[in-house]
């Protein structure tokens, strides 16, 4: 993307001001799906917009618009500087006190094999064989497949001389088959369904794209006839399709500065987790290590700087067990006074950005997946999220899976359906009995995670090995 | 230094000026480019947005998002493909973009299968709905704010300004709707997780009304005040305010009422189609379109009935039927997406002076939180209680609740448990504003339920 005429006008436009920052967004996406054989009509959307922020003299403003001549920067401007007024006369916190950006640099997706790589019609014609891989039964009433893409341009420029630019490749592939028995219906996703990754169709292989297609209709059909999960104390082997979704709410939305200085008490939440646990508060067993990894290849989350332009670097927030820094990006660090990490983020060109998570990951321990099964004398294997409930202090929680299968003395038994757990986040860390090694390793996350106000979607990646927790509260449906 | 713009070439952002003439313009100019058979849908979608964010009664963050995205249907001989692209407001810029995309909509037609489910209004509706701007200024309406919750913590957002519409076709139809709207949506902290949860909305604002809303707000805090009451799990006679029903009927709505997941036995209310279970007679819920604030109109060109009786004495009734599934499974096109966006329940008996009487000993929950399903295939939903839910005796309010989680059916809610509805119906304007500021809103009673399930 060529910005030089817009940050030329920009330019032209600005008044004198104590820091500015101009933020230029050009973000596509493509989709392509098929469902029930039928071929949906393909998408192509692009969106393009600048997002202006202004501090001076105490007050602290953003203006957002997708109109890039100079007139609409002209406008945008001009709002921004309205609100820059009404903000110096009720500011939360002192703005002096932001810490401006200090490095220029840049960022690119690893991508071997772009997207372009095949074309719609081998694309279409790789949907089409799945759909057919998927409808092996009258029972399944409901199929498939879908490719998505996004590429994604940033450039962020201060009024300090600053420029980053970042360039993100992300590939959404999936499928899913639904299956039906009167009023039992079981639907089991497989393909990296609900999550995404960085870089190219390289990537589709690590999710086993196309080819779980078959075992992911099988399972959906398998569990219509299965028992209802079992109700009681068990201990729970999680997948790491669920061990994403566990990490994400009680470990990612807890820590989350902003949530702990009280800006999302009105929407998101607020947090069990305060100030001064960190350095100190035991979060989970000694097997915790928890990572905010912005380097880690393929995760979805993957970036050099964050939007309020702070540079990324891997940084521990829990380490044995021990709570260490919570996700807050620099202004949240200033206002809060502690150490975070860069995870001020935007959904896109029309939001400003506040305290996300990004690349939060478990990581991995030394025991092998059997070895983990063998550790369990009773309990459940669950996999793959679909349902998740937690308070607004993310500390009682209940969570879903797709697909649950019993353990009893070291040895995985048969399917059950409508898993279920429940528990409290302050407790079931700490219960935390066992961690896979890198063989069960996994990259997931979702594109999905929203917060904040005006509301913001973005993706977080969180990769994990297989994990064991001890007495949890499990069961079943109906 | 460029030259400024010509008025004919611009839409003014900020103002009120001929926003539908610039779409009109555009449109007219690229349904010159097409060939032979080919079809057009266009559809305009723009907001001008002030956004302020609260914490503490201060200003967290605050601004102003300007955004208008044409979304572009090529279709050809029962083949369609589809595009999205974010308007500069300059119209060559814009028809250049255009004429750039539908060119690739082009190419790829022939790439495509032909598609079954093609489905577009071909006979002509115009509308145009404009209503008029009665909007206070932001920053007076944030002054107002902050002088009024002097003393509280209060934390929220302000969302303001225009949204618009429009929907026009290569065989001469042209639908407009713009709207303008407010929506403050606020709580006000006691301690900790205790706080009084908020919203006023609508099209002019009155600052009587935000002082009637603090006043009782003020009230309910000097409760929040009080030690917090823990129940342990197990089933309470409950009242679900209209916003707390609110949380579950918008977890239902998700699949719950359209004629795709109907067809596919992926609805939750799977067993009212499947052996016939029934709500309470009394339960209607409809989908009022034309009570609610999203156009008339769908992005494919049709025009919305009035309303669609979804639950009718109880019972399933109809679905909601977009473009794609109506073709699919020969139905009528009743809305734009099949998730209701100005659903209705209506009132019951209990008057609200006599809902504590009523309740006599259980819970008041104002608001419940982050709803998902336990067991789909049975309506099964858990959830938590949030805000000001408060412990009531004899008809009197006694404690603050400490949040609790709740995992009950639907068919025991608004069915075998369902003791009473409110006279009044609220109406709610939905604070959403993902991507853009949310159209959707309901209008729904509160709910005296017995043995509701709690479970930690």
């Amino acid at each position: 993307m060529n910005w030089q005429p817009i940050i030329h006008a920009f330019r032209n436009e600005v008044p004198a001001l104590e820091f500015w920052s101009l933020r230029l967004v050009t973000d596509e996406y493509e989709t392509l799906s098929v469902r029930e054989g039928v071929v949906e009509p393909p998408r192509h959307a692009l969106s393009r917009g600048a997002h202006i922020t202004f501090i001076d003299r105490g007050g602290l403003a953003y203006a957002a618009t997708s109109e890039l001549t100079r007139e609409g920067l002209r406008r945008a401007c001009d709002q921004a500087l309205q609100w820059l007024e009404t903000s110096r006369a009720h500011s939360l916190f002192d703005v002096e006190q932001i810490p401006r950006p200090q490095h220029s640099g840049n960022y690119q997706s690893q991508v071997k094999t772009p997207w372009e790589t095949w074309g719609v019609a081998d694309k279409l014609t790789l949907l089409q064989d799945i759909n057919q891989q998927l409808k092996i039964s009258d029972s399944i009433v409901a199929w498939q497949a879908h490719l998505n893409r996004r590429h994604s341009e940033v450039l962020l420029l201060t009024s300090d001389g600053i420029e980053i630019t970042q360039t993100f490749d992300h590939i959404l592939p999936g499928y899913a088959a639904v299956a039906n028995a009167g009023i039992q219906t079981q639907m089991r996703t497989g393909g990296g369904w609900g999550s995404a990754r960085q870089g190219g169709l390289e990537q589709l292989a690590a999710w086993s794209f196309p080819e779980s297609a078959s075992r992911v209709a099988e399972e959906a059909i398998a569990l219509l006839a299965a028992p209802e999960c079992p109700t009681g104390k068990a201990s729970l082997l999680l997948s790491p399709s669920q061990m994403m979704l566990q990490i994400h709410e009680s470990i990612g939305h807890p820590l989350e500065l902003d949530r702990i200085l009280g800006d999302e008490r009105n929407y998101a939440g607020t947090s069990f987790v305060t100030p001064d646990m960190f350095g100190k508060y035991r979060y989970g067993s000694d097997l915790l290590n928890i990572t905010f990894d912005p380097n880690h290849p393929g995760e979805m989350a993957s970036y050099g700087f964050d939007d309020e332009g702070s540079k990324a670097d891997r940084t521990w927030l829990i380490r044995d067990g021990i709570l260490l820094r919570p996700l807050g990006g620099a202004v949240s660090q200033a206002r809060a006074g502690m150490e975070g990490v860069a995870t001020a983020r935007a959904c896109d060109w029309n939001r400003p950005a506040i305290d996300r998570m990004a690349n939060l990951n478990l990581e991995p321990g030394d025991s092998s997946f059997n070895e983990l099964v063998a550790s369990i004398e009773y309990g459940v294997l669950m996999d793959t999220n679909r349902s998740w409930s937690i308070d607004d202090s993310r500390n009682k929680f209940q969570f879903g899976c797709e697909l649950g299968r019993l353990i009893q003395d070291g040895e995985l038994k048969s399917l059950v359906r409508n898993p279920n757990y429940r528990g409290i986040s302050a407790s079931f860390w700490r219960n935390l009995a066992g961690v896979g090694d890198t063989s069960t390793f996994e990259i997931w996350g979702t594109p999905y995670c929203g917060k904040g106000e005006p509301n913001q979607m973005i993706p977080v990646g969180h990769a994990s090995p297989a994990a064991v927790f001890h007495d949890v509260e499990v069961f079943g449906g109906d | 230094m460029r030259p400024p713009p010509q008025y004919s070439t611009m839409w003014k952002s900020s103002g009120v000026i001929d926003m539908d003439g610039y779409f009109r313009e555009l449109a007219d100019k690229v349904f010159t480019l097409l060939r032979g058979d080919e079809v057009l849908l266009l559809n305009f979608d723009g907001e001008n947005s002030d956004f302020v964010r609260f914490n503490r009664n201060a200003i967290r963050q605050a601004g102003h998002v300007c955004q208008q995205q044409l979304h572009i249907v090529l279709i050809n001989t029962k083949k369609q493909a589809t595009a999205a692209i974010d308007l500069c407001g300059n119209l060559e810029v814009d028809l250049n973009q255009t004429k750039i995309v539908v060119g690739k909509l082009r190419e790829q037609l022939p790439l495509l299968p032909n598609d079954p489910y093609i489905h577009y209004a071909t006979e002509r509706h115009d509308t145009i709905t404009s209503r008029d701007n009665t909007l206070p200024g932001t920053t007076e309406a944030v002054s107002e704010i902050i002088a009024t919750a002097h003393g509280l913590d209060l934390v929220g957002i302000w969302a303001s300004g225009d949204t618009t519409h429009g929907f026009a076709n290569s065989l001469g139809q042209f639908n407009w709707y713009r709207n303008y709207s407010f929506n403050f949506d606020w709580s006000l902290y006691q301690h900790d997780d205790k706080a009084v949860k908020q919203s006023y909305a609508g099209f002019a604002w009155q600052r009587n009304i935000l002082e009637q809303k603090f006043a009782y707000a003020r009230e309910t805090l000097t409760v929040l005040a009080r030690p917090a009451r823990t129940i342990q799990p197990g089933r309470y006679r409950v009242y679900l305010t209209p916003t707390a029903l609110g949380e579950v009927i918008d977890l239902l709505s998700w699949g719950g009422f359209g004629l795709k997941s109907h067809r596919t036995a992926q609805t939750p209310l799977l067993r009212m189609i499947e052996v016939g279970t029934t709500l309470n007679p009394e339960v209607n819920i409809t989908e009022h379109h034309a009570t609610g604030l999203t156009p008339p109109f769908t992005g494919t060109g049709f025009i919305k009935p009035d309303r669609v009786e979804l639950i009718k004495d109880g019972a399933y009734q109809d679905c909601l039927a977009d473009t794609r599934s109506a073709m699919e499974y020969t139905a009528p096109v009743n809305c734009d997406v099949e998730m209701p966006q100005s659903l209705e329940i209506a009132g019951g008996e209990l008057h609200l002076d006599d809902i504590l009487g009523t309740l006599d000993t259980g819970i008041f929950i104002s608001n419940l939180w982050y709803c998902n399903y336990s067991d789909r295939s049975h309506c099964r939903i858990t959830g938590m209680t949030r805000f000001a839910s408060l412990w009531v005796e004899n008809g009197q309010v006694v404690a603050p609740l400490n949040v609790m989680r709740f995992d009950e059916t639907i068919y025991n809610i608004l069915g075998n448990n369902l003791l009473a509805m409110t006279t009044v119906s609220e109406h709610t304007l939905d604070a959403s504003t993902y991507e853009r500021r949310s159209e959707a809103s309901t209008r729904l009673p509160g709910v005296l339920v017995d043995d509701f399930n709690f479970t930690i």
